[in-house]
C-alpha cells in the first residue's frame, strides 16, 4: 500500500468521495446516564463507581431526567423530530471497561431523528447535511495499555467513566469533500456548545469522532466500500485523515484492486490511516430491546418545556447581533467565535451608554492591534471590561478618539488592561470654558476668512475651529464643551 | 429455519464461550427447539397488535401509566459513590487504583 504516491490531479477528479461522520459527546450532567456517581473527568481512578456502572450482578439501571432534556436539546437545536416514545437497546460486545458485557444504546427507536445541519459552501452558499439521527447511549470505561511496569501483559482499566451519558449524532453520507466534513463539525461543535449541553473538549475526549469514507467513480450510482476512520482527536486531524483515506481509495480501484470494508486507525504522528486488521464480520452486536428500562416517553408539553429552555442558536444569534449592533457578517462571526464570549460582550454591551459603540471599539481598535500583535481575543491585554469602559469614556467626551487610542497602546505595550491604565494615564483634559473660550478666540482671530464664511451660511465651517482649536490644546479640550463654545463663540461674531 | 453447525460456532464465538466438540450438536439440537417453537408463535396473526419492547408497557396502560413528563425519572443529583478500598478488595486482580486484566488484545 503505497498511498504516498502522488495521483494527478485528473484522476483524483475522476472520482467523488462520500464521506458521513459519527459524533459522540458527553452530556453535560452532574451524574452519570444511570446512576448517581459524579459525571466529572479527572478524577482519581475507579472513585466514581457503584454497583450500576460496574455491572454488578443486580443493580438496575435507572435514567438521568437532565440527559434526556440534554438529548432532547440536541435533537431540537439540529432540526431533528424528537420521538415521543424512545426505545433503550443492549449492544453486545466484550471488553474489560464495560464491565456489563453490553452497551446501554439506542437502535431502531432513537429519541431523535430527520435532522439536519447547514453548512458554508466555498461559493458563499449554504448545503444542508442530513443528521441520520441522535440517540441516547452510555459511555464505557477506559483502558490503559501503556505506562506500567507490566504493561507488557496488563491493562489496567478504570471505570469512572463508564455511564457517563452520551448522544451519538450520526450525518447522512451527505459530505462529499474533507472540508465539508470539517464544517460539519465545525458548526456542529458550535450548536451543541450554544446549545449548552456538551462542553466538545476533544483533549478530554467530551466529543469523539469516527468517519466512514468511500469513494466512486463521479456518476456512479451505487456508493464504494466504506473504511471507518478511528482514533482522530481534532477536526483538522479529521480532514487530514479523510484526504489521507480518499488517495489510498482511489489508488486501490484505480489499480484494479478492491477497498475493504474495514475499521482504520489514525496515526497523527505519521499523517496516515492503519488497518485494525479486525476479523471478517466482526461486528454484530446482537441489539435487543434493553429489559431494566421501561420505554422513555417524551410528550408534546415536555418537549414543549424542553425547547422553552434552549438557549439562542449561533446563527439567530448572529442575525439579532447584527441588527442589534449594525454588524457586518465577519464581524458578527467573530463576537459569536463562543457562546460564553458573546455572552461576556453582550453584557458589557448591554450595561454600555451606547451599546455599538462598545462592538465598534472592540472590532476596530482593539482587533487591528490585536491582529498587528498577532494575538486571540483571549489573550488580549484589554478585557471587555475595559473595553466597556473605554466606550463611555468617549461617548461622554471625557476622553477623545486620539487619547483614547494613545491610550490602548499604552495598554498593548505594558500588557496592562485599559482601567489601569486610564487610572494612571488620565488625560489632561481641559474642561475649564475659560481657558477654552481663550483658545477659540485666538483661532477666530487668525481665520477671518473663515469666520465669513460661517456667517455666510457655512455652518459646517465650525468643524474647522473645533479642530484648530483642539490641535492647540494638545487634544486635552472637552470635545463636547468644545463643540458647543465654538458654535456659540462664532454665532457672537 | 434451523441453524447449521457453523452457526453454532459463530454464536458460541460471539458470546466468548468454548464448546467442546462433543457440545456443538447438542447446542445445536437446543437452538433448533427454541426457534421452531418460535416459528410456531411466528404463525399467529399479529399484524394488529402493536410491538411492545417490554412487558411492563401492558403494565403501563394502566393507571400508573408514565405521563412523559419526566417526573418517573432520576433527579440529576450526586449520590455517594463506593469507596474504592472495597471495590478493590473484591476484584481479581488491581494495583489498589485500577482494575488489572490479562492483556487486552483486538479482536
Amino acid at each position: 500500500m503505497s498511498a504516498t504516491a502522488v495521483l494527478s490531479p485528473d484522476v483524483i477528479d475522476k472520482y467523488e468521495p462520500v464521506i458521513g461522520l459519527e459524533v459522540h459527546v458527553q452530556l453535560l450532567t452532574e451524574t452519570k446516564a444511570f446512576c448517581g456517581c459524579a459525571n466529572k473527568f479527572g478524577a482519581a481512578p475507579n472513585t466514581n463507581v457503584c454497583p450500576v456502572c460496574l455491572g454488578l450482578p443486580g443493580a438496575l439501571p435507572v435514567l438521568n431526567r437532565k440527559a434526556v432534556e440534554f438529548a432532547t436539546l440536541t435533537g431540537l437545536a439540529l432540526n431533528c423530530q424528537v420521538r415521543e416514545r424512545s426505545i433503550f437497546a443492549r449492544k453486545n460486545y466484550f471488553y474489560p471497561d464495560l464491565p456489563k458485557g453490553y452497551q446501554i444504546s439506542q437502535f431502531d427507536k432513537p429519541i431523535a431523528e430527520h435532522g439536519w445541519i447547514e453548512i458554508p459552501t466555498p461559493n458563499g452558499g449554504i448545503k444542508r447535511i442530513g443528521v441520520t439521527r441522535a440517540h441516547m447511549e452510555e459511555d464505557a470505561g477506559k483502558s490503559i495499555h501503556d505506562g506500567f511496569a507490566d504493561s507488557l501483559t496488563k491493562t489496567y482499566v478504570d471505570l469512572n467513566r463508564c455511564g457517563t451519558p452520551l448522544v451519538e449524532i450520526v450525518s447522512e453520507p451527505d459530505l462529499r469533500t474533507p472540508d465539508e466534513a470539517f464544517e460539519y463539525l465545525t458548526k456542529l461543535k458550535e450548536i451543541l456548545l450554544f446549545a449548552g449541553v456538551s462542553d466538545c473538549n476533544m483533549e478530554e475526549g467530551s466529543l469523539r469522532c469516527d468517519a466512514n469514507v468511500s469513494v466512486r467513480l463521479k456518476g456512479a450510482p451505487k456508493f464504494g466500500t466504506k473504511a471507518e476512520v478511528k482514533n482522530v482527536n481534532s477536526f483538522r486531524y479529521i480532514r487530514a485523515a479523510l484526504e489521507y483515506e480518499i488517495e489510498r481509495q482511489i489508488e486501490i480501484v484505480e489499480s484494479g484492486g478492491r477497498v475493504a470494508q474495514e475499521t482504520r486507525l489514525w496515526n497523527a504522528g505519521e499523517g496516515r490511516t492503519y488497518s485494525m486488521r479486525s476479523k471478517e464480520q466482526a461486528h454484530d452486536y446482537r441489539y435487543f430491546p434493553e429489559p431494566d428500562l421501561p420505554p422513555l416517553i417524551v410528550s408534546e408539553e415536555w418537549k414543549a418545556e424542553i425547547a422553552k429552555s434552549m438557549p439562542e442558536l449561533p446563527e439567530a444569534r448572529r442575525k439579532r447581533m447584527i441588527a442589534e449592533y449594525e454588524l457586518n457578517e465577519q464581524d458578527a462571526q467573530t463576537l459569536t467565535s463562543s457562546r460564553e464570549f458573546a455572552d461576556r460582550f453582550e453584557e458589557v454591551a448591554g450595561k454600555a451608554k451606547n451599546p455599538r459603540r462598545v462592538a465598534n471599539l472592540l472590532l476596530s481598535e482593539l482587533g487591528g492591534r490585536l491582529k498587528a500583535a498577532n494575538l486571540e481575543l483571549d489573550q488580549s491585554p484589554i478585557s471587555l471590561t475595559g473595553i466597556g469602559l473605554a466606550a463611555d469614556l468617549l461617548e461622554e467626551s471625557k476622553i477623545s478618539s486620539k487619547q483614547l487610542k494613545q491610550l490602548f497602546d499604552i495598554s498593548f505595550e505594558k500588557g496592562e488592561d485599559f482601567p489601569a491604565v486610564y487610572e494612571r494615564e488620565k488625560p489632561q483634559q481641559i474642561t475649564d470654558a475659560s481657558a477654552i473660550e481663550a483658545l477659540i478666540d485666538q483661532v477666530i482671530a487668525a481665520n477671518a476668512a473663515q469666520v465669513a464664511q460661517y456667517k455666510g451660511g457655512k455652518k459646517t465651517v465650525a468643524g474647522f475651529f473645533v479642530g484648530q482649536v483642539m490641535r492647540a490644546s494638545k487634544g486635552q479640550a472637552n470635545p463636547a464643551l468644545l463643540n458647543e463654545l465654538v458654535t456659540k463663540k462664532l454665532d457672537a461674531q | 429455519m434451523s441453524v447449521s453447525l457453523e452457526e453454532v460456532e459463530r454464536v458460541a464465538e460471539l458470546a466468548s464461550l468454548e464448546l467442546a466438540e462433543d457440545e456443538k450438536p447438542r447446542m445445536q439440537r437446543d437452538l433448533n427447539a427454541i426457534l421452531e417453537y418460535v416459528a410456531q408463535l411466528n404463525s399467529l396473526d399479529t399484524s394488529a397488535v402493536e410491538p411492545l419492547a417490554q412487558v411492563s408497557e401492558l403494565l403501563d396502560a394502566g393507571s400508573t401509566a408514565d405521563k412523559g413528563d419526566g417526573a418517573a425519572l432520576r433527579v440529576d443529583e450526586t449520590r455517594p459513590c463506593l469507596d474504592r478500598k472495597v471495590v478493590m478488595e473484591e476484584a481479581p486482580e488491581t494495583n489498589g487504583a485500577f482494575f488489572k486484566v490479562p492483556k487486552v488484545i483486538e479482536r
